[in-house]
């Protein structure tokens, strides 16, 4: 320590205290998240205060309003030329409000909300002892087959606390792709990562399964957290700060000023490489890119199909925005180091989610392998670093996640005695016995296989523009030919369904409530909408390409 | 105003969607729901006519743009439609006769449990039609092509529980698929030779391309015609097609499907006229084809199919007609609106006919009808003596203006085609006489089947009636409201252009000789139908009746020719499909199943060796990273 530190430290009382500045926050810029996080604490409130009888309504009311003010919200900043004009960096310099944020928000408040009506389905497991039951357990604390389980079961208990729950997981996710310094989207990442944890052990049915793939979740997630904890670390020592801006200012060479405790170790391209690397490599867990995938089969099979559906769909969304954010502004100075390592990402990823597919026997699983092709696809636009890049993953999350929602929605109508009827074997025949049913799920299936007509085909078309357009031609081969690989194992399923005989004990097909019916019938209609008419969505994540930096 | 145009699609598009996704509980409502909304978009139609007439001539054109889709640099797909004149006549052809035939099949499908499907069926095909003929490109105006070939199978094969039905439709829709392909190959080849495929860039550039590559185009859109609208060589699945409900026979034949190629040769005008040698073939085609389907016609016994051969030979005479170029296209439309009226009619008053008779076809057991169902009877008349042109009537008009077009042509050629369009007038008098004698005329040949139930022929609900009545008065004036004064030449003249050839013979030795034509055509029928009784089973008749009564062996054709060497070219492409192509298919599919097979053991289901699995891809990520900067 210096002589001029310690003279310091012993002289700080004498020095007339400054008052420190209370910090600026533009509360109207952020109240998707402040609406949705407030919902949230009135949550934990009513799971408090209200009788248990009347818990479900008050939540599924709460949880409603919230998402469609915080959505309202959006599309109010949106068109106030938050998105293009007077996008700009808010909250002392934590949060960015601008196109790609908005968006993002809006598709994550729109697939939450859908989510959400999967959430609050309460007619297709069989009434327990008279009680409408949902989807998750009775009651998560009781240990699975105990007594204490059967008295929760018997008295009729759900657990309505996925409602804040889910609503602490979208209010991170929306923090997550406008995190403007290192450390909210830290912050943000685990906001909503221990909901989703939480979520996962909750399923009513095959609760040891469900607990198993929470644990396993969360021992990688935690995993993954730490790798990008310490590539923060790192950064910050390479760039003496944590903002978006300065890091991108020193990546650039165009600093000035130099802090002087600093000097030793800013500029040290081996800490920015390392650093850079790692909080990748968390987005990219996150993202479910190979090789950080492996959680997301066992993971997307044993949580509750809701969840999977609402996982599947938001944090792919928030974790492709967060690492648009990074590669874009933090780190567009170092892009010919980090473009040959996401191409080679890219290309396994999209080959090996569609390779290992092709031999999956679990719905849930192949949908989860598909999902980890689809990172691929969309890598493969964040590759292009370019502003029709940006607008074209904008374009296929938005598509991707009703798509995605409505499959797992479809998947939690197919029951037999056991719950679910995951195996695919129990499907043959679907197409015979309930055609609609069967019918919608071809829709979506031809939807991720990216024919047209459907959003799929839409945004993997933009996608690979962007990427070819931005030099990347060779990733676009690769992502053709997985695609073909991939259209194999979703044109099997359909054949399943429509061609084959129905097996004498086959599964059934649950009539649900209108809300499950709604969420299939928005998946198909953005499916269709944005397969039929793209222009105009094109044109709006064209608008909302452009970061503030 | 543009707004309306889209309407005028939507609401039988709306009438589909909802009677075919309703479910039962429509089942009680559904015809009528199907029939207003198409009677709705007809009035849409008449808004948006009378609004056209409140226009200069040259500014009758409305274009409304709804969405481009997917546009890339010079490929640009929009969905775009464009009313003008001509489109305009077909909007009220389609949704006129459509809503009549709506409302007929209310009473003529009563009875059938699935009444419901079929009137979306019905819907969804006046929709596909209205695309069709509304886009202002060829790719959309492929959509409704495509679209409208969908609603011929599911109709032509509603009643999917006979086979022959189900085989009929697909035979349609086979054929169809052999044009369908020459349109794809057109609207690809406008693509390389005008970098374009809407009708503004195509058509007014058409004379700046070479005539090899226009020559090329008109012929593929000559394929394409003669598929959509049964001309020879795509013929056979006319007469097939008969066995759907009788109002799809009139929709098919009157207001849709089989005038879409007519409509696709006169709105690529342009193209044909700078290329002579694909007009020439067009011609020719309609020569044929209109000799064909009257000859055909003469020998049917099964009276939807004499009416099916009749069809064909009278768009025969359009195709004709719009392979005369800018003196002949007025003409096609023309002949095209007042066929629709009157063999909608026809087809009416056959399954009206039918109707009574227990679904009888069977002619020779027909007779004498005319008693029993007097308003048939008069409808059916009117409408068959519009056909064979008798004077004042509509058919009278409009025919008789091909014919002089044909002379018109000159040369050589012009003597050719003007002969056989009358040879043809000739046939059509014979043939058509030939249906109502046997119908209408003589004693009554009709016995009890093997059950022992005797046909009660009585006359159909009013619901039928009016239809029939509707159309027989179109029937009747719509020639002369046309013709008189050239109002619908001056209508339709600047979208087509028209000009007056030289005929070496004038126009009233024309008619004369049309007149002689029709007299003597008469006259053979009456001879042979009307003076001797008709015999109840068929004499086996000369060599051409009894090829005739095959559909002049083109069946035959089509088998020996296509399916036997189809056969062979398929044995030899299966075969190397099998050895080689499989081979490589299999065992690229096999290198990826085991493979993935093998990849999936990694997936072993143990946190810890996923967490190694990360840690590794960590380091690898962090080494590239760091060996990226050091190359």
């Amino acid at each position: 320590m210096s002589t001029a530190a310690v003279h310091s430290l012993w002289t700080t009382a004498a020095d007339p205290i400054t008052k420190i500045p209370a910090p600026k926050i533009e509360y109207g810029q952020l109240s998707p998240t402040l609406i949705v996080l407030g919902a949230a604490l009135v949550g934990v409130l009513i799971e408090a205060f209200l009788p248990r009888k009347s818990r479900y309504y008050a939540q599924v009311f709460v949880s409603v309003v919230a998402l469609c003010a915080a959505f309202a919200a959006v599309v109010g900043l949106a068109s106030d030329g938050y998105g293009t004009t007077k996008a700009h960096i808010a909250a002392m310099g934590a949060i960015a409000v601008d196109g790609p944020s908005l968006f993002l928000q809006g598709t994550i408040l729109l697939a939450g909300l859908v989510g959400l009506f999967t959430f609050a389905e309460r007619r297709l497991d069989p009434a327990a002892h008279g009680n409408r039951v949902d989807s998750f357990a009775a009651q998560a604390a009781s240990v699975p087959g105990s007594d204490s389980e059967k008295a929760a079961v018997k008295a009729g208990f759900t657990t309505t606390e996925v409602f804040p729950l889910l609503l602490f997981a979208i209010a991170g996710m929306l923090v997550f792709p406008s995190a403007n310094d290192l450390l909210t989207l830290f912050v943000a990442l685990e906001v909503f990562s221990l909901p989703l944890y939480l979520m996962c052990a909750l399923a009513r049915r095959k609760r040891l399964m469900s607990q198993e793939a929470a644990v396993k979740y969360f021992l990688l997630g935690a995993f993954a957290s730490a790798f990008t904890l310490f590539g923060i670390a790192l950064l910050y020592g390479y760039a003496g700060s944590v903002s978006y801006a300065r890091i991108a200012q020193v990546v650039d060479g165009t600093i000035t000023n130099i802090d002087p405790a600093l000097a030793n170790t800013m500029g040290n391209d081996a800490l920015l490489l390392l650093g850079s690397a790692l909080i990748v490599m968390g987005l990219l867990f996150k993202v479910g890119a190979v090789p950080f995938h492996m959680w997301t089969p066992d993971v997307y099979q044993g949580a509750p199909t809701p969840v999977t559906g609402f996982m599947a769909a938001a944090t792919k969304v928030a974790a492709f925005g967060a690492l648009l954010r990074l590669l874009y502004v933090v780190l567009p100075g170092m892009r010919w180091d980090w473009r040959p390592v996401m191409w080679a990402v890219a290309i396994i990823t999209m080959l090996g989610g569609a390779i290992v597919a092709i031999t999956q026997t679990d719905i849930k699983r192949l949908l989860a392998y598909s999902s980890i092709a689809h990172a691929g696809f969309i890598l493969a636009g964040v590759i292009a670093t370019s502003k029709d890049g940006v607008s074209s993953v904008l374009f296929y999350l938005a598509g991707y996640s009703f798509v995605t929602i409505g499959a797992f929605a479809v998947v939690t109508l197919v029951r037999d005695a056991g719950g679910e009827a995951t195996h695919l074997s129990k499907w043959a025949g679907l197409g015979r016995r309930s055609p609609l049913v069967a019918a919608v799920f071809a829709v979506f299936l031809l939807a991720f296989a990216g024919i047209p007509l459907t959003s799929g085909f839409a945004g993997k078309f933009a996608v690979f523009k962007a990427a070819a357009d931005g030099g990347a031609a060779p990733l676009v081969v690769v992502g053709v030919i997985s695609s073909a690989i991939a259209a194999f194992f979703y044109i099997r399923v359909i054949v399943l369904m429509f061609f084959s005989e129905p097996k004498p004990e086959g599964p059934t097909v649950a009539v649900p409530s209108p809300l499950t019916m709604a969420a299939i019938a928005v998946g198909v209609a953005v499916t269709l909408v944005l397969g039929v008419a793209p222009q105009y969505f094109l044109d709006l994540a064209s608008q909302a390409g452009v970061f503030v930096r | 105003m543009e707004n309306l145009i889209a309407l005028l699609i939507a609401a039988p598009l709306l009438g589909a969607a909802v009677l075919l996704t309703g479910g039962r509980r429509l089942d009680r409502v559904g015809h009528w729901i199907g029939t207003l909304l198409s009677a709705a978009s007809f009035v849409f139609g008449l808004i948006l006519f009378v609004d056209l007439l409140g226009k200069n001539a040259e500014h009758r054109t409305l274009i409304k743009h709804l969405f481009s889709w997917v546009p890339v640099a010079g490929f640009q797909a929009d969905a775009t439609f464009r009313l003008d004149q001509l489109s305009m006549t077909f909007v009220l052809l389609i949704t006129g006769v459509g809503s009549l035939i709506h409302l007929y099949s209310v009473g003529y499908m009563e009875h059938d449990e699935r009444r419901r499907r079929f009137f979306g069926y019905l819907n969804l095909f006046l929709a596909a039609m209205l695309l069709l003929v509304l886009a202002d490109n060829y790719l959309l105006l492929y959509v409704g092509w495509e679209g409208v070939g969908l609603a011929s199978y599911l109709l032509i094969g509603f009643w999917q529980h006979k086979p022959s039905a189900a085989t009929a439709a697909k035979k349609a829709f086979l054929v169809n698929r052999v044009g369908d392909m020459g349109l794809s190959i057109a609207i690809m080849l406008m693509f390389t030779t005008f970098g374009s495929f809407a009708f503004g860039p195509v058509l007014s550039h058409a004379t700046q391309a070479s005539e090899g590559k226009l020559t090329a185009i008109g012929l593929m859109l000559l394929l394409a015609a003669c598929g959509k609208s049964a001309q020879v060589p795509l013929q056979s699945w006319l007469g097939d097609a008969m066995e759907g409900p009788t109002p799809v026979s009139a929709l098919i034949h009157a207001a849709t499907m089989v005038t879409a190629g007519v409509y696709l040769i006169v709105r690529s005008g342009a193209v044909f006229n700078a290329a002579p040698d694909a007009q020439l073939a067009v011609t020719v085609v309609g020569a044929v084809t209109l000799l064909f389907g009257a000859i055909v016609g003469c020998a049917k016994d099964d009276i939807k199919k004499a009416l099916a051969g009749s069809t064909m030979s009278q768009i025969g005479y359009m195709v004709l007609a719009a392979g005369l170029g800018p003196i002949g296209y007025v003409f096609a439309i023309m002949h095209l609106v007042t066929h629709g009226f009157f063999k909608a009619g026809l087809f009416l008053g056959a399954g009206s006919v039918m109707h009574g008779m227990n679904d009888e076809v069977d002619m020779r057991k027909y007779g004498g009808l005319r008693t029993y169902m007097p308003v048939t009877f008069i409808t059916f008349g009117l409408g068959y003596l519009a056909i064979i042109g008798f004077p004042g009537l509509s058919g009278f008009f409009s025919k008789d203006k091909i014919i002089e077009a044909a002379f018109a042509k000159g040369g050589t050629e012009g003597w050719i085609l003007g002969g056989a369009a009358l040879l043809g007038a000739a046939i059509t008098a014979f043939y058509m006489t030939r249906v109502m004698l046997m119908t209408f005329f003589g004693e009554k040949r009709w016995q009890p089947d093997e059950n022992g139930n005797e046909p009660h022929p009585h006359e159909s609900p009013r619901v039928m009636r009016i239809p029939m009545i509707v159309l027989a008065v179109g029937s009747v004036f719509a020639g002369g409201l046309f013709s008189i004064g050239d109002r619908f030449l001056h209508w339709l003249e600047p979208v087509t252009g028209h000009s007056e050839g030289h005929s070496p013979v004038s126009a009233w030795t024309v008619t004369g000789a049309t007149m002689v034509c029709l007299l003597v055509g008469v006259g053979i029928a009456w001879a042979q139908y009307g003076r001797k009784p008709v015999p109840a089973v068929a004499p086996r008749g000369s060599l051409l009746t009894r090829a005739a009564r095959r559909d002049l062996l083109q069946d035959d054709f089509n088998h020996v020719v296509l399916v036997r060497g189809g056969e062979h070219l398929t044995r030899s492409l299966v075969y190397v499909d099998h050895t080689l192509v499989d081979g490589v298919v299999n065992g690229t599919a096999a290198g990826f199943g085991g493979l993935s097979g093998r990849l999936r053991r990694l997936q072993n289901g143990f946190a810890r060796s996923y967490a190694v699995s990360m840690f590794g891809g960590a380091a690898l990520l962090v080494a590239a990273t760091l060996l990226m900067r050091a190359v």
